[in-house]
């Protein structure tokens, strides 16, 4: 309708999730009005049918029912049971990103946002996808805590300093949609926005082949590995002071001190950032930390590169 | 139809207000009465410097490229607003303004059981506002007024310190007015004043102060280390060396949350007695209202992760908040049934009080039930740091809180300076106030789903539209508290004398002159009747023991 | 009841309260109520304690390995011994021995100053081993496997902010202390009077149960037994 658009309620339904996130809306906006007008209808019906007639009269005393109390009690509590149900299961559908996800690499820092492609292609405060594929962004901060916002697709996450926080989604439309930080940042936290660009699987191959002249993120990780001298101590065939990374990602890893930690994300950000708080069960704890050395998006890059290790076979031991 | 009270009495020769004169007999006073009315010029002032601040804010957002501030400037404006209005205005407003004066009196007691600690704790609130303006004419302040972490410990260079140890110091003031509230309302009941004969003002007082007692601590704690940070850089929020910006969140909502009760509730305890002295009625469900206060006070503690729902808390710790924050609005439901039960064959009359009470009972419905949406996981990751949050709140702040405070100051005005005011124009204000907020703060929902975030100094154009309603509706709403401000002081002078009970109330406060005298009660009143006993037959009368305040449970 | 006989309004008898007991419970009462915001403050201080301890378990061992117990314990069997005195004086205020509660309370404001001359001894020795956290940090001995020299900072903030929040708390006890032995000196106490030294008391001993939690907390459980 042209009123709706003239006048809209809601942003532009973008991803698979907004429709489902836009019903529980509006059930909520209608039991928020049903019961503010029940309240001032009430009322306004009372305050005229019972007003004050004469200056000094006293109306007689009502006695409470229980079972009217009751029913204000367990009702309420059943339709919030209801709704609690309702809205719990969708976030918890949508709080884990499909497999077949496609990766994206967020660093967020005053006052912009760093998007990176693993194929290479870097953005700064825009993100181009295709239509219909999950996208999982896993994001950081460079410095304080930001907040990814994009209102079209209904999600939003923050981006902490210091460990990774992810988010996805699945577009529905091609179209162009806000990106705002959504976390108090300082002086420029309201200039911190951009667009979110979906395309066509074609025009995004297009896209991201014109974009393809430098180095994926494996590739730059792969740079880095040697340029921080990693591949030392992680040689290939083990030999070295460390362990070979090869095959490593994703794997359990037993530490010294008794625990096994899944070698995710987090545990390749945690051992390049502050190794010797985890050292590992079979090495002598000497690896360097690099916290400070490099930015969060080498990390991610290095990262990057140990990922793309995972699928080869381990070499000697 | 005419229902001004007449003025039988003339003011009594001798009350609190001119027992004695000069600065030092105010500035020194241990009467709780004189210590309210310190308190109400106090946090006036400060309403009004959160007011300008938030004046300021609304002109510069009629544009979305606001040209009347920088950026900078806008984040200190904000955040002021935020500090000053939670901290020295919303915290402190009932509890001391209103609270102080009537306590005692409603107990029927001679004062608090610590009146020298009740004035520390004025001077507290104004070493806490002092260090705070020094704060804004230093520079101010741009972190919000969440504090949050790593941004405030180590990447602010404005008066963060400043504002942290105000705000630390007027907790203070906040713990010490609960403890005495506490101790007064168990140990200095009079005669045949059980807790379920108390009005419901006192039991939401005494739910206040719990949380203040129990929950101002913990922020404490958190302000302490946000300080130890900026001097010493030793990591306690910084990733770089080990800590964790998350810890800060939960030590600040775990305070802040239940904060929110200790600003609604007592405004909840002034609608119980203005609903039932206006419809001169008894509460319908007393028991259940009184029960209700000390359900929110309770739950109010467990709820604190919903504000950390996409902060990076886990997935499950969510879900116990979401269910926990779907519980806390029950019983705040059941208090707007029984108050709405009660106009039922009431005997109603609609002056400006009353105009305030019914307002807050319409306008708190809608805010809390905008709450739901943000309890629920899935509408919330999509609302959180949006508009949507800034309108929720304020329509339970303003539209409830303020709303309560006005309409208590209005209800006890008479009892207080012993003057009437003109309520032709408190009616008018009322209605201009209730008409402003909505204009203020409705769009602002709109604009939250819209996806519009909160604490933007600049917009994407598209929004402007419900950005200049509301701003519109924020000068209607400035103009209409304005209004008070003039007939309040206007009748301090030339109002008619009100009388003992221009309302013809029930209540222990009424049975005394207006103003009452220093020592409240000529004689201590023995208690024989419920509360808002305003048709029943007479009670048995419990008789007194030996040790006042042996009535008690 | 002894006290309901009071009409010739003793000068300790506030006006407003309608007798002495009202006024006694009240004071004893708010006092209580005052120990619990104490408890939700160093509560809270604990809890973060106890939260990054759980995350640098190693680091936070190591910390409490180089804290020096023998001052630690001997300045909990001061704090015992001075809540013993401290006892002691309430309960020569409520027989109304004027001389003994003076006595003891000037025992237990000499053991509180022994404490807070150990607490500094220690601070002094952390200043030389550069163990203070942010501003002079460089611990001379070799890290242990696991430990990490932030972690280690970490843990010593919150020995300082512990140790330090309850040094105040201790200062300030003393302070009530001396106005005490002030108006015991003016013969202000008496067997029917005597709520400040009561309620004193009262802080005096949270004071030292904090004190027992922090002990071990931060210096025993370094994993040394």
């Amino acid at each position: 309708m042209a009123l709706a658009q003239a006048f809209p309620l809601r942003p532009r339904p973008g991803s698979t999730i907004a429709e489902n996130v836009d019903k529980l809306h509006f059930f909520l906006t209608g039991v928020t009005l049903f019961f503010t007008f029940i309240i001032f209808a009430a009322i306004f019906y009372f305050a005229i049918r019972y007003r004050r007639r004469t200056p000094n009269e006293i109306p007689p005393q009502t006695q409470t029912y229980m079972a009217l109390e009751l029913t204000w009690t367990l009702v309420p509590t059943c339709l919030v049971a209801f709704i609690f149900v309702w809205s719990s299961s969708l976030f918890f559908q949508n709080s884990r990103a499909p497999n077949a996800s496609m990766e994206i690499f967020v660093v967020g820092k005053q006052w912009m946002w760093h998007l990176q492609h693993p194929e290479g292609p870097r953005e700064i405060n825009e993100l181009h996808v295709p239509v219909g594929v999950p996208v999982k962004l896993t994001m950081t901060s460079e410095d304080v805590i930001h907040g990814f916002y994009i209102p079209a697709f209904r999600i939003q996450k923050d981006v902490l300093p210091g460990r990774y926080t992810t988010i996805w989604f699945q577009s529905t439309e091609t179209g162009v949609y806000h990106l705002f930080c959504n976390q108090y940042c300082g002086a420029e936290h309201s200039g911190m926005i951009g667009w979110i660009y979906v395309m066509t699987p074609e025009d995004y191959s297009v896209w991201l082949s014109g974009g393809l002249k430098g180095e994926s993120m494996a590739q730059a990780g792969e740079r880095l590995f040697s340029q921080y001298g990693c591949n030392t101590c992680h040689k290939p065939d083990g030999s070295g002071k460390g362990p070979s990374l090869i095959g490593q990602f994703g794997k359990p890893q037993p530490l010294k001190d008794g625990r096994t930690l899944m070698v995710d994300e987090s545990f390749i950000r945690q051992a390049i950032t502050n190794p010797n708080s985890m050292p590992l069960a079979d090495y002598a704890p000497v690896m360097p930390s690099f916290q400070g050395q490099m930015n969060e998006e080498q990390i991610l890059q290095l990262m990057a590169y140990v990922k793309s290790l995972a699928a080869q076979e381990r070499k000697g031991k | 139809m005419s229902t001004a009270p007449q003025a039988k009495h003339p003011l009594p020769p001798v009350n609190y207000l001119n027992v004695n004169y000069g600065i030092r007999s105010w500035l020194l006073t241990t009467d709780h009465k004189r210590i309210a009315l310190l308190y109400l010029v106090s946090v006036s002032v400060m309403f009004l410097i959160g007011g300008v601040a938030a004046t300021l804010m609304r002109l510069h957002l009629i544009t979305p490229h606001g040209t009347l501030v920088q950026p900078e400037a806008y984040n200190k404006l904000f955040t002021i607003h935020g500090v000053v209005m939670t901290f020295f205005f919303m915290i402190p407003a009932i509890p001391a303004v209103l609270g102080n004066f009537l306590v005692p009196m409603m107990i029927g007691a001679k004062d608090l059981a610590f009146p020298r600690l009740n004035l520390l704790s004025w001077y507290l609130y104004l070493a806490g506002a002092s260090l705070t303006l020094y704060a804004i004419l230093a520079g101010g302040v741009d972190t919000g007024w969440t504090f949050y972490t790593p941004y405030s410990s180590t990447y602010s260079n404005t008066q963060v310190m400043a504002t942290a140890l105000g705000a630390f110091i007027a907790g203070f003031s906040s713990i010490l007015t609960g403890l005495n509230f506490i101790v007064t309302i168990h140990k200095m009941r009079a005669p045949g004043m059980t807790w379920f004969r108390m009005p419901l003002f006192l039991w939401s007082a005494y739910a206040t102060s719990v949380i203040q007692v129990l929950g101002t601590p913990v922020v404490a704690i958190a302000i302490i280390l946000v300080g130890v940070e900026r001097l010493f850089h030793a990591g306690i929020f910084d990733p770089r060396l080990g800590g964790d910006p998350l810890l800060f969140q939960h030590l600040f909502w775990f305070y802040s949350h239940p904060a929110v009760y200790i600003m609604v509730l007592p405004a909840m305890g002034v609608v119980s007695e203005l609903i039932a002295a206006f419809a001169r009625k008894r509460i319908f469900g007393y028991k259940f209202v009184a029960f209700s206060s000390i359900g929110i006070a309770v739950i109010g503690f467990l709820v604190w992760g919903h504000h950390m729902f996409v902060s990076g808390q886990s997935v499950y710790a969510s879900l116990i908040f979401s269910l926990l924050s779907f519980l806390v609005a029950i019983p705040s439901a059941i208090k707007a049934f029984n108050w709405t039960a009660t106009l039922y064959k009431g005997s109603i009359s609609y002056q400006a009080p009353m105009l305030y009470a019914l307002g807050f009972l319409g306008l708190f419905t809608m805010g809390g039930l905008t709450g739901l949406f943000l309890a629920s996981l899935a509408t919330d990751v999509h609302l959180h740091g949006t508009y949507f949050i800034v309108a929720h709140f304020h329509y339970i702040m303003v539209g409830g809180t303020v709303m309560g405070y006005m309409g208590g100051l209005h209800y006890w005005w008479p009892k207080i300076t012993g003057r009437l005011y003109p309520d032709g124009w408190a009616r008018f204000a009322a209605l201009m106030i209730f008409a402003g907020f909505n204009l203020t703060f409705f769009p602002q929902f709109v604009l939250g789903y819209l996806g519009m975030p909160r604490r933007y100094a600049v917009y994407p154009a598209e929004f402007q539209v419900l950005n200049v309603m509301s701003s519109a509706g924020a000068s209607i709403l400035a103009v209409g508290y304005l209004i008070p401000l003039v007939y309040f002081i206007w009748s301090m002078r030339y109002g008619p004398v009100a009388g003992p009970n221009p309302w013809n109330a029930k209540g222990l406060e009424w049975q005394t002159s207006s103003p009452p005298p220093t020592e409240n009660f000529e004689e201590t009143p023995i208690v024989t009747e419920e509360a808002y006993a305003y048709n029943d037959p007479p009670g048995p009368e419990i008789p007194a023991t030996g040790a006042i305040g042996g009535a008690h449970a | 009841m002894p006290e309901a006989n009071l009409h010739e309004h003793s000068p300790q008898l506030l006006h407003h309260f309608a007798e002495a007991e009202q006024q006694r419970e009240a004071s004893s009462f708010g006092m209580w109520v005052f120990l619990v915001t104490e408890i939700m403050f160093f509560g809270g201080v604990f809890c973060c304690y106890a939260a990054y301890r759980l995350r640098y378990l190693p680091s936070f061992e190591a910390g409490s390995r180089l804290l020096d117990v023998r001052l630690g314990a001997t300045n909990t069997a001061v704090l015992i011994a001075s809540s013993l005195t401290m006892a002691l004086a309430v309960h020569a205020a409520q027989t109304g021995k004027r001389k003994a509660l003076i006595a003891f309370l000037l025992v237990t404001m000499v053991l509180g100053v022994t404490f807070l001359g150990i607490k500094y001894t220690e601070y002094a020795h952390k200043w030389e081993d550069f163990l203070i956290p942010g501003i002079r940090f460089a611990p001379t001995e070799a890290l242990p496997s696991g430990v990490t020299l932030p972690n280690l900072q970490l843990f010593f903030c919150f020995y300082f902010i512990l140790t330090g929040l309850h040094a105040l708390h201790m200062i300030i006890g003393l302070g009530l202390l001396g106005f005490l032995v002030g108006k015991a000196l003016r013969g202000r106490f008496s067997a029917e009077y005597f709520t400040p030294v009561e309620v004193s008391g009262l802080y005096w001993h949270f004071v030292d149960i904090v004190w027992i939690f922090l002990f071990p907390l931060l210096y025993l459980i370094g994993g040394r037994y």
